[in-house]
């Protein structure tokens, strides 16, 4: 991966950049000494680190707006960070970047149960947006496994899934607005507690925009009633074909499970050793979850079951009760732990549409064989939304570098399938020099015309997403030329 | 196939369709099936999406459908229906409510993110679309999304283009995530509530766990809860919600299948409010605001939906509806009016400044000559 070199005009007036950044905020909220500013060098893309020119931490939207007008007047590239939980490197800086970060933007603004919302400032974390109002028995749906760390600005930065967007979506699905500044300082409202834009879904097009169209301060986000109950069940397999037809399956059948994991053998064992879940010892494993009332359940699972008998199953496991379910999840929640103890790791996101499971599992198969590298499989199967996580040795010189070619070549593979190249994570630097493989030229410029609207000198986050080559003009030109 | 008239541009083929908006030399109007009479204030040739039409892939086990954007919505439905299932977002049908004919294609639903009273439970049109090609006012051929659920990859086009009412691109494909249709349904039925009321009936309904999905009152008429999925289910939460709501009278229950479309229908349609003599508008607000939107409308005939977040107002000819709601937030469209009137109100809400300059941004960069249903929105 390759990063451009920094501006040094920009580097030679850190001086007068910082104390310009110092005297719109209150103290402290200015990070600029070498040894502070390292604990921003990076998020949990690991392999690439690097320190920014400083970090800001505002505490309100008129904060933030004071922050991007003096970047915007100096011409200095801006990161957005929640919690830099990025698996993408969607929050790596630039050595020229100022990071706005938005971790004392924690509040919750109001909560309306009967209209089913709550506004919350964006630096909340995912997992404290339902606890908020759990109480009154509500959740906010979507369910990144990075909850308890990652922030709702992120979400809205990455479009961020979880485990239960089968049946409730993900983050664009749950938001319903947004307060954002602009680059150049301008204060924007799109959507509300109302449904649907009146004009122009702008909202749609910032949810996933990786930092680059504005700073995002506070989200209205749909909250709801929590169901009954749920209940999983677990089903193993003698192979991943099978698995894979019994997705299919399910979902041809009518029923809508909240959710349908899947792991395969090496991370079936991963999570056994590490979680003691009680796994069957088998190639493929199903985690199917169904929510309702007790008898709505029933029904479901009994729906659910019959299919899975059909294609002979070496185990199938209800949970019997709250304990059980727990450790049915256990080791599934545990996955990328798990992974993590025994190995290095890259994890995979691609999409690819359920049919085709079978074949690109094959396909990954004989990857690993041609590249020597162990992969484990664990992804959300009712959408097709795969995290292949290729095992390698970084202290293995070389290693690295070869864990990233077959990923790659993976998700060509699940761009010649009819998927994506990323589900859920985002594109970041970790996918950005693959876009053309999945998007024509015209493709991509049209996506950039719409941050060249927002953002017309390119200062959000402009190293992300487009390939260096293709954004290179809009990045070191003048203004991209005005409308 | 909608009608294509002679001197209509109706390419049969994406790149036809590019090649035809590169050699414009004015204004285009783009027309599905023509069913929202909207379209003929604009000035310029009609472009055709006509021959733009079947269905390219239907995986029922993957719950994906990939259609030409000129493609009947029936067509759509009925191989939906085949396989039991639907597009889950409800698209209404345009022509009770405007007396229009024509035959309202996939695009147009797209094209105007149009939903029905389902949308307060599952999402909109924009929230099931994964993905388009379209042509750009250039004739640049774009696509984004994929058929795929989950897909991050860049930026949400697909968000943008729908509801963006052909101002940014001529859509030629568009593809859906689709549910499975449920087994059972059912409608309850309160009589006699002041909207008041009837909006906290709604959102004690909403709020609570049994699944709503649909809530509508109709002040001159009833208050509907609608249920659906597996039989036994259907029974179970319907039996709840009777008990829930009690206190606020008495709820009968219908599950008649046909029956409950019917009525459900109705209420997706706005039938109420079908015939002329009166300026229809579409108003999305908070849904506890439905009630003071009634409040500042008291001549008008209402239809509420989404629980009071979605009202249809019929009001006298002229009335600029716009004033009266001064300071609820949220939006209101004008549906139905006077071509006179349209001009006088514009059709959709305007925006702040702001947020409309980035609208206007983004409509001169997609389409630089202005060419794409000029003035629309
Ligand atoms: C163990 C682990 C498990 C994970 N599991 C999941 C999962 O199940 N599903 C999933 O989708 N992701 C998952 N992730 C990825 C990650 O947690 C998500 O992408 C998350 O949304 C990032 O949130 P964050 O607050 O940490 O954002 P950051 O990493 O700080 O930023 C993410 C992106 O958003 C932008 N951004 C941040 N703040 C703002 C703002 N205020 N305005 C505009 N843009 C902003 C950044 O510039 C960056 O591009 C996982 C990560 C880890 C480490």
């Amino acid at each position: 991966m390759h990063m451009p070199a920094p501006n040094p005009d920009v580097l030679r007036r850190k001086a007068r950049i910082v104390e310009r950044l110092a005297h719109v905020l209150p103290d402290g909220a200015v990070i600029h000494e070498e040894h502070e500013v390292r604990a921003y060098e990076c998020d949990a893309l690991t392999a690439y680190k690097c320190p920014p020119l400083a970090v800001t931490l505002p505490a309100s939207t008129e904060e933030v707006a004071a922050v991007l007008r003096v970047c915007h007047e100096e011409r200095v590239p801006v990161v957005p960070r929640g919690s830099g939980t990025s698996l993408a490197g969607g929050a790596l800086p630039t050595a020229d970047s100022v990071i706005v970060g938005v971790a004392r933007l924690n509040q919750v603004l109001e909560t309306d149960y009967d209209n089913r919302f709550v506004r919350v400032q964006t630096g909340r974390t995912n997992l404290s947006v339902t606890g908020a109002v759990e109480e009154e028995g509500f959740f906010y749906a979507p369910d990144p496994s990075s909850q308890l760390a990652c922030a709702i600005a992120g979400n809205i930065g990455m479009n961020s899934g979880g485990a239960h967007c089968l049946k409730y979506g993900v983050t664009t699905n749950n938001l319903l607005g947004v307060t954002m500044v602009l680059m150049d300082g301008t204060v924007v409202e799109l959507g509300g507690a109302h449904l649907d834009a009146g004009g122009l879904d702008l909202l749609g097009v910032v949810c996933g925009s990786e930092g680059q169209l504005g700073v995002v301060t506070e989200a209205t986000l749909r909250i709801l009633p929590k169901p009954e109950g749920a209940r999983p069940v677990l089903i193993g397999f003698s192979s991943n074909e099978v698995a894979g037809a019994c997705v299919s399956d399910i979902i041809k059948a009518g029923v809508l499970p909240v959710a349908i994991e899947f792991m395969d053998r090496p991370c079936i064992r991963a999570c056994e050793a590490f979680a003691h879940a009680g796994y069957p010892d088998c190639e493929a494993l199903l985690i199917v979850e169904v929510e309702g009332s007790p008898a709505e359940i029933d029904e479901q699972l009994g729906v659910i079951k019959q299919i899975a008998r059909g294609h002979d199953p070496v185990e199938l496991r209800e949970a019997a009760d709250a304990d059980e379910a727990a450790r049915i999840w256990l080791g599934r929640k545990s996955a990328f732990g798990a992974m993590g103890q025994i190995n290095d790791y890259i994890c995979l996101d691609g999409t690819i549409p359920v049919s085709e499971l079978p074949r690109v599992l094959g396909g990954i198969r004989k990857l690993s064989e041609r590249y020597g590298l162990e992969v484990a499989n664990v992804f959300h199967a009712g959408d097709g939304n795969m995290h292949p996580l290729i095992l390698f040795n970084a202290n293995e010189p070389g290693d690295l570098e070869k864990a990233e070619a077959m990923g790659a070549d993976i998700l060509r593979l699940c761009v010649e399938a009819g998927g994506c190249l990323t589900g859920e994570h985002g594109v970041g630097v970790e996918k950005r020099d693959l876009m053309a493989v999945q998007y024509t030229p015209d493709d991509l410029e049209a996506q950039m015309r719409v941050k060249d609207v927002f953002d017309p000198e390119w200062l959000l986050n402009p190293t992300k997403v487009f390939p260096l080559d293709v954004s290179e003009t809009r990045r070191l030109g003048a203004p991209a030329a005005a409308a | 196939m909608n009608a294509v008239l002679e001197d209509d541009i109706a390419p049969a083929g994406e790149a036809e369709l590019a090649d035809a908006v590169r050699a414009a030399r004015g204004p285009l109007r783009i027309r599905g099936g023509g069913t929202r009479g909207l379209l003929n204030t604009i000035e310029g040739e009609v472009l055709s999406t006509a021959r733009l039409r079947g269905i390219t892939l239907y995986e029922p086990g993957a719950l994906t459908l990939v259609a030409r954007a000129g493609t009947p919505l029936a067509e759509i439905e009925a191989a939906l229906a085949a396989e039991g299932q639907r597009l889950p977002f409800e698209p209404m049908d345009h022509r009770p409510l405007l007396g229009s004919d024509g035959e309202p294609t996939i695009g147009g639903v797209v094209a105007a993110n149009v939903s029905g009273p389902r949308r307060v439970q599952v999402g909109a049109a924009r929230d099931f679309l994964l993905g388009v090609r379209f042509v750009d006012g250039t004739g640049a051929v774009v696509s984004n999304g994929g058929r795929v659920m989950k897909n991050v990859t860049g930026y949400d086009l697909v968000k943008l283009m729908a509801g963006s009412w052909g101002t940014l691109g001529i859509l030629t494909e568009v593809s859906f995530k689709v549910l499975p249709a449920p087994a059972a349904a059912a409608t309850l039925t309160l009589e006699g509530l002041e909207t008041a009321e009837a909006v906290r009936v709604m959102a004690a309904a909403l709020t609570s766990p049994f699944e709503v999905s649909g809530a509508a009152h109709d002040p001159d008429d009833a208050t509907l809860l609608r249920i659906e999925g597996f039989e036994d289910s259907v029974a179970y939460r319907a039996d709840r919600l009777v008990e829930l709501l009690a206190p606020s009278g008495n709820v009968r229950v219908e599950r008649d299948a046909e029956a409950v479309a019917d009525r459900w229908r109705a209420v997706r349609d706005a039938r109420k409010l079908a015939g002329d003599g009166e300026d229809v508008w579409r108003i999305s607000v908070k849904p506890s605001d439905g009630v003071e939107v009634a409040r500042r409308l008291p001549d008008a005939r209402l239809l509420l939906d989404w629980g009071g977040g979605l009202v249809w107002a019929g009001v006298a000819p002229g009335v600029d509806l716009r004033a009266a709601l001064h300071g609820v937030g949220g939006h209101a469209t004008l549906v139905r009016a006077s071509q006179e009137t349209r001009q006088r109100f514009g059709v959709f809400q305007p925006e702040a400044a702001a947020v409309a300059a980035l609208s206007r941004g983004l409509r001169a960069r997609f389409d630089p000559r202005g060419i794409l249903n000029p003035g629309l929105m």
